[in-house]
């Protein structure tokens, strides 16, 4: 059974062209998908969806069989729940949107501190309910190579370190599924490999990952399968290797051959 | 010159020194210390619920879906807007008048009343500039937080309320700089303020200028050094900034 599926996603903003036109796909647990395609193609938009930053007009989504949004059924879209929904879902940002505030240990902590709160045991276990959090950060921020770093502000670590530390925040509170929303879009070259790794790694523990993504090499060599959007649809999936190096569509062609024209 | 130089010291003397005149203006001092500062907190409180509720409304009230917490919103919004209006729209003299002699007509001590008049008052000014402060925070700060699972209330609360707050600090140092001068008008009812202070002694010696002169300059001395403070919080914020 497939872990994430997704189906006929619609969505428009205001009176314009329609951003989705119906989008399907499936995720099976462990694998690594990477959405590619141009810019205003959708693929942001499809991955707010799914995290409900944004309403979709249409369609359903459902995880590990459990329908999570149904447009027709006004009943799941309950802020209340929506809010436990999205424990699904993990999200890494194209700037990162670390908390500046806090230290990168508490961003990465923040999160399962207030939901510890709700806990009814909290108050009596309070000290070792914190512990065991701060011990799982810790764990998360060694594992992306921030070990050392815990006790900084965003604003004393590099882009690629913030995206480190942003990516063991998405991780804080074991999502189902992992979506990067161009993770290395905002990031200096020299930078970008450091990020690039960590997902790799992450691949290798299989975590099952959705990466939007510029970086065809990567995709191709990361992801178990790539989907090539255009103009809000699907205009092309399959694996990795096959849609990037030998595309069957003349639009994804199109698409690629500017990459390699460069 | 030396003639008008010693009337100075007596004229002086007379008001401060005797009979220990000088405690009315310590005393008065430390009131409005006291008054603006319990105010401008009140008011940071106040304005902090209003500017929230504001900027909630204006945020998401279109994307909103019809029910109770639609209905809820659009009321506070409204009462908020009330609130702004006749606060911002009517003289702080009046308000305290009606705070002191209609709402509050038994209160022995007027400290209190004062507090609340001008914490109420300040409230509306802190509220607009909160509001400005939470209305700059980058939206992807909002979406961060949700995307991890907050409620609205907790994104508000831990994430978007300090950084708008960072933002606007000097903003509200300003503001209770401005305070400190406006608690001036609590003196018209009978609360043992700096302003009081000065005119207990000139209704005592009969001398005007003396007390009127050396009041204007506390006040002055005041406002310079917040002022001065204000411009090195302002400093250390901007050295902090990412």
């Amino acid at each position: 059974m497939p872990v994430l599926e997704v189906k006929n996603i619609r969505k428009h903003f205001g009176g314009k062209t329609p951003v989705l036109q119906g989008v399907d796909f499936s995720l099976d647990r462990g694998e690594t998908v990477a959405i590619i395609g141009s810019s205003g193609s959708g693929k942001t938009t499809l991955l707010r969806c799914l995290n409900f930053l944004t309403t979709p007009d249409a369609g359903q989504i459902s995880v590990n069989g459990e329908t999570l949004f149904d447009a027709a059924a006004p009943d799941t879209q309950r802020e209340r729940e929506i809010r436990k929904k999205r424990l699904h879902f993990g999200l890494v940002f194209q700037n990162f949107n670390l908390f500046p505030q806090y230290t990168a240990l508490q961003n990465v902590m923040l999160a399962s501190e207030l939901l510890a709160k709700e806990r009814p045991d909290y108050r009596q276990n309070k000290k070792q309910i914190l512990a065991g959090l701060r011990t799982h950060a810790e764990t998360l921020l060694q594992q992306v190579g921030l070990g050392e770093k815990m006790e900084l502000y965003p604003h004393q670590l590099s882009g690629g370190q913030q995206q480190r530390v942003a990516i063991a925040r998405a991780l804080a509170l074991s999502p189902d599924i992992l979506c990067f929303d161009e993770p290395t879009s905002a990031l200096d070259p020299e930078l970008t490999g450091e990020v690039l790794r960590v997902i790799r790694g992450l691949r290798e523990q299989r975590m099952t990952m959705i990466v939007v993504t510029h970086e065809m090499a990567f995709a191709r060599d990361v992801a178990d399968r790539v989907i090539f959007m255009d103009g809000g649809v699907i205009v092309e999936q399959g694996p990795a290797r096959q849609v990037i190096e030998r595309p069957q569509c003349e639009r994804t062609r199109q698409f690629l051959s500017s990459y390699t024209s460069i | 010159m030396a003639q008008w130089l010693l009337e100075m010291r007596d004229e002086f003397i007379k008001c401060f020194i005797t009979k220990d005149r000088w405690k009315y203006i310590v005393g008065g001092l430390g009131n409005t210390l006291k008054i603006a500062l319990v105010a401008v907190l009140m008011g940071i409180v106040i304005g902090s619920v209003v500017a929230v509720i504001r900027a909630t409304h204006d945020k998401t009230i279109e994307r909103m879906r019809p029910g109770v917490g639609k209905v809820l919103l659009q009321i506070g919004d409204f009462i908020c807007r009330v609130y702004l209006t006749v606060i911002r729209g009517t003289p702080v003299m009046i308000q305290i008048m009606i705070m002191f002699f209609v709402i509050f007509s038994n209160a022995r001590d007027g400290v209190p009343v004062a507090m609340l008049t001008f914490g109420i008052n300040s409230g509306a000014y802190v509220a607009e500039i909160i509001r400005g402060g939470i209305m700059s925070v980058d939206p992807g700060q909002t979406e961060a937080g949700r995307s991890l699972g907050f409620g609205y209330v907790a994104t508000m609360f831990y994430i978007v309320i300090p950084q708008a707050l960072k933002s606007v600090l000097p903003a509200l140092a300003n503001e209770f700089i401005v305070l400190i001068k406006e608690t001036a008008v609590a003196c018209y009812v009978a609360v043992n303020d700096l302003t009081k202070g000065g005119e207990i002694i000139r209704s005592q010696t009969y001398s005007q200028a003396m007390p009127l002169f050396i009041v204007a300059a506390i006040y002055l001395l005041l406002v310079v050094f917040f002022s001065w403070l204000v411009g090195k919080l302002e400093r250390r914020l901007r050295s902090s900034d990412h």
